[in-house]
């Protein structure tokens, strides 16, 4: 080892301990090496990476509306992947972040399109919207939670089962003529009416999709949840269940409150995030609107390893790609499915992080990295 | 296909619960109350259609009076010594009261409500000439089943002893609620007057393949002790990976080039689960995140691969896989055509869970790996090499998840598509936790979805009108995902996976 090599490591010592990069490294190299890999799989198939990645970054931030879109993208994710990350402090899988959303967005669509919201000033009706999509969720999230601490049964299954229930129910209110319930009849496709204007959320950037109030509302989650599961006694108890559910019986702990709890607010954070879609970006709900995002937010809530305000960071990198992707298809003739193949690459890296640890010669956290329960019946 | 669901769903009951033994009374308190209810219920019914009057009146209090009384004298197990209470409003008890209910609201609410017209089931497929058909009057079919299902809320309070018995009702009126509703749907179709039972029959075979060979995936890598969600990415996997050989090397259009292509869906599929082995077995990563990965990449994958490969190649359909009619079998009159004419899948599918049960319940191999998914410390104890039966059995899972891939890409249709088994290893999971971690138990939950698949299609084809409304095709396509919920919530209790489910293994030194 040189002088400078060893002088190179102190500085970078300094540093870290300075800002604590620790915890980031192992992201950061993960996306490193899984666009490294995305490149060779680009190679492959005949077009020059650099290029590719040329073009996806223009469509990611090559203007301050892709800036804005991009990170406009990335606000629903956050809500699907709290839902997860939640659920998961409390040792649950909840798969059913779509149908969450759907439910949600729906009920918020509805609510919005009451006669008297109408006529209500902004301050009330944006609320009035938003805690309708919550609480359409929150009922989403309930039933599974229910299911599995009255019957036992799997919440793995019963989110899934969820989802299809959800995605043919809006579905049907939303197509049904005979009777007709939601459905806009003036609309070309099938859609409800569009949400009066004193109930849309305030627009800062215009683009596609433009930036709203959503995104302050989900950041503030984020971080809400973050004090929630650290500092209060709910969070605490939260994240004993999902760690040992005897252990949290024994010590006096509700199980199955905390876990029907967990299970309803992870629904209405989807159906929050879901509210600010309806009310923000579109105006209206359209069926097939949430399709896969419940599951993309597995994936970054997997990413952000739990970690509410790491969810953050992980959905803005998920919504740009989404947003650059298609650019890079027009200008370079690559697939956007590149993207998730890089997505994929770095859930990979991040979760084997030995990989990365190895390759880039990083020291150990110790074990434990995920806090996740393991599957028990209580 | 009803004896393999019966026999199946027999595999999945529970162990009887054990109740109180002073709870007697009230219990035979409860039988003769649902005696009485069922006299007076007939008396009135024969009261308002004077025309029933004999036959069912007979019929509705005789048959239960006696079936009970045969019930009585069955030989009871002796009450055990140390007379422990338990629950004796159980979940049998709950299930035998909501017959209980259907049955009532079947007899005096449906039954007059249907019509009194002649509907049939038609058994043969057509081309045989003269369709056999079985006519009845829908009517007298619900009320039927409804003074059943009495009878069967009655055996639900059975005492301690006769719990086997009461499982077997609850199972049998479980089955008959099948061709109950398809005869109510029948009967409230707007156009048709007679439905094809075999044709329905092959559907729900057909659609279950996939599910029942995703669910040996998940069986084979959960029993070992590594929880598979992955099973849909490497059946997704399989399916464009398979498919793109065939279509690259063999056009889309020739037999041997297509077996090719179902031996590299199997072989991709087996990569795959090997990723997940690694990941959990070396990198103990959580196996869940582990999953998650697999159906990412593959989505990102066979996604890339379709519009980079296979769209550009010019081949994206082509032949699938031809039936095959079993010699000799397939000349059986009614099943024949059914359950032995199909395509080569669609039997190995069989031939897999068979072999599952074999290896897993029959063989020293399979002991070693259910006590790697129990007790891997134990059995290291032993002597087994757990890290070795771990990545084995899942690889095994993955080929199967690959056969299953193949199924979409070549056997179901002959292309593939983006995202092509849409959730359906998610299904498979539930089929496998719905069949309680057995081969069978899965086969028929994978059964159970198949035929609540088709059954929703087949309703919505009859076009059923409840006052003035036809009913929308959104609530038959929700149907098999209902259905899976409410059984695996109500019916089947608590599910209790492999012990050392999840956990990664350290072996020691």
């Amino acid at each position: 080892m040189s002088r400078l090599d060893r002088a190179l490591r102190e500085v970078w010592k300094a540093f870290d301990r300075g800002f604590k990069l620790q915890p980031v490294l192992v992201p950061l190299y993960a996306i490193l090496l899984s666009f490294f890999i995305g490149g060779i799989l680009v190679w492959i198939v005949g077009v020059n990476p650099l290029k590719a990645y040329w073009w996806l970054v223009q469509g990611m931030f090559g203007s301050w509306e892709r800036i804005g879109s991009s990170i406009a993208r990335s606000v629903p994710f956050m809500g699907s992947a709290l839902a997860l990350a939640f659920a998961f402090r409390a040792g649950l899988f909840n798969i059913g972040a779509e149908g969450q959303m759907l439910v949600g967005g729906v009920t918020a669509a509805w609510v919005g399109t009451w006669a008297w919201v109408a006529g209500i000033p902004s301050v009330f009706a944006i609320p009035i919207v938003l805690l309708a999509g919550a609480i359409g969720g929150f009922f989403w999230g309930y039933i599974p939670g229910l299911l599995r601490a009255t019957t036992g049964a799997h919440e793995v299954i019963s989110t899934i089962m969820l989802n299809w229930i959800a995605v043919f129910i809006t579905r049907w209110l939303i197509n049904s003529k005979e009777p007709l319930i939601l459905r806009d009849l003036g609309a070309s496709v099938p859609r409800t009416a569009t949400i009066p204007e004193n109930a849309r959320l305030p627009v800062f950037l215009d683009g596609e999709p433009s930036l709203h109030l959503s995104l302050i509302v989900m950041v503030l989650v984020c971080i809400g949840l973050a004090y929630l599961l650290k500092r209060t006694t709910y969070g605490f108890e939260t994240i004993t269940v999902g760690t040992n559910p005897f252990a949290a019986h024994y010590s006096g702990v509700n199980v199955n409150k905390i876990i029907i709890l967990a299970m309803g607010l992870s629904g209405a954070f989807a159906g929050l995030a879901a509210a600010g879609e309806v009310a923000g970006t579109r105006g209206f709900f359209q069926p097939g609107t949430f399709a896969a995002m419940g599951f993309d937010g597995i994936a970054i809530a997997l990413l952000a390893r739990g970690n509410p305000i790491g969810i953050i960071p992980a959905s803005l990198l998920w919504g740009s790609l989404l947003v650059g992707a298609p650019l890079m298809q027009q200008q370079a003739g690559v697939s956007i499915d590149v993207v998730r193949i890089i997505l994929s690459m770095v859930l990979l890296f991040v979760a084997a992080d030995a990989i990365v640890r190895y390759l880039f010669r990083l020291k150990s956290e110790g074990p434990g990295a995920f806090e996740i329960a393991e599957e028990t019946g209580a | 296909m009803t004896g393999p669901l019966a026999f199946a769903l027999l595999q999945t009951v529970e162990e009887p619960e054990i109740s109180g033994s002073d709870g007697n009374f009230m219990v035979y308190l409860l039988i003769a109350a649902v005696v009485v209810a069922i006299a007076f219920g007939n008396r009135a019914l024969a009261r308002s259609r004077r025309r029933d009057q004999s036959t069912w009146y007979w019929l509705g209090v005789v048959f239960p009076i006696v079936s009970l009384a045969v019930l009585a004298a069955l030989p009871t197990v002796p009450e055990d010594d140390e007379g422990v209470v338990g629950r004796r409003f159980g979940r049998r008890q709950i299930v035998g009261v909501i017959f209980g209910i259907l049955g009532i609201l079947m007899v005096f609410l449906l039954a007059p409500a249907l019509t009194d017209q002649i509907r049939a089931f038609a058994f043969e497929p057509p081309k045989f000439g003269e369709q056999l058909q079985w006519g009845f009057s829908p009517r007298i079919l619900v009320r039927i089943v409804g003074f059943l299902y009495w009878i069967v809320a009655g055996v639900s309070f059975l005492p301690k002893g006769r719990d086997r018995v009461a499982m077997i009702a609850q199972v049998v009126a479980a089955v008959v609620a099948i061709p109950t509703i398809l005869a109510i749907a029948l009967a409230l179709s707007a156009t048709a007057t007679n439905t094809n039972v075999i044709i329905l029959l092959d559907q729900s075979l057909f659609l279950a393949t996939p599910v029942a060979l995703g669910a040996m995936t998940g069986l084979w890598s959960e029993r070992v002790g590594i929880i598979n969600i992955g099973i849909e990415g490497m059946m997704l996997g399989a399916a464009g990976v398979g498919f793109m050989t065939y279509a690259l090397l063999g056009n889309a259009s020739s037999v041997p080039w297509m077996w090719i292509g179902i031996f590299v869906a199997v072989l991709t599929g087996g990569l795959l689960a090997m990723l997940l082995a690694v990941l959990a077995i070396r990198f103990k990563v959580d196996q869940i995140v582990g999953g998650v990965v697999i159906n990412i990449f593959a989505l990102g994958l066979t996604g890339f691969l379709r519009s980079q490969v296979i769209v550009p190649s010019g081949h994206t359909d082509g032949f699938a896989t031809p039936d095959i009619a079993i010699p000799l079998l397939n000349r059986i009159p009614i099943v024949g055509d059914t359950l032995f004419t199909g395509p080569p899948l669609y039997y190995l599918m069989y031939l897999v869970v068979f072999m599952t049960w074999l290896v897993m319940f029959r063989t020293a191999w399979g002991l070693r790996v259910r006590s790697c998914g129990e007790n891997p410390h134990a059995a290291e104890t032993v002597g087994i090499n757990v890290i070795k039966t771990r990545y084995l059995s899942v690889l095994v899972g993955g080929f199967i998840a690959g056969l299953a891939g193949a199924w979409y890409s070549m056997e179901s249709t002959s292309g593939f598509e983006d995202n092509m088994t849409s959730g359906f290893g998610f299904i498979a999971l539930a089929a496998m936790i719905f069949g309680k971690w057995t081969p069978w138990g899965a086969f028929g939950g994978a059964m159970l979805f198949g035929f609540a698949r088709a059954l929703g299609s087949r309703l919505q084809f009859l076009n059923v009108e409840v006052a003035g409304f036809s009913i929308p095709s959104e609530f038959f396509q929700a149907v098999p995902f209902i259905v899976t919920l409410v059984v695996v919530a109500g019916a089947l209790g608590r599910a209790i996976p492999p012990a050392a489910e999840g956990q990664a293994f350290e072996p020691s030194k």
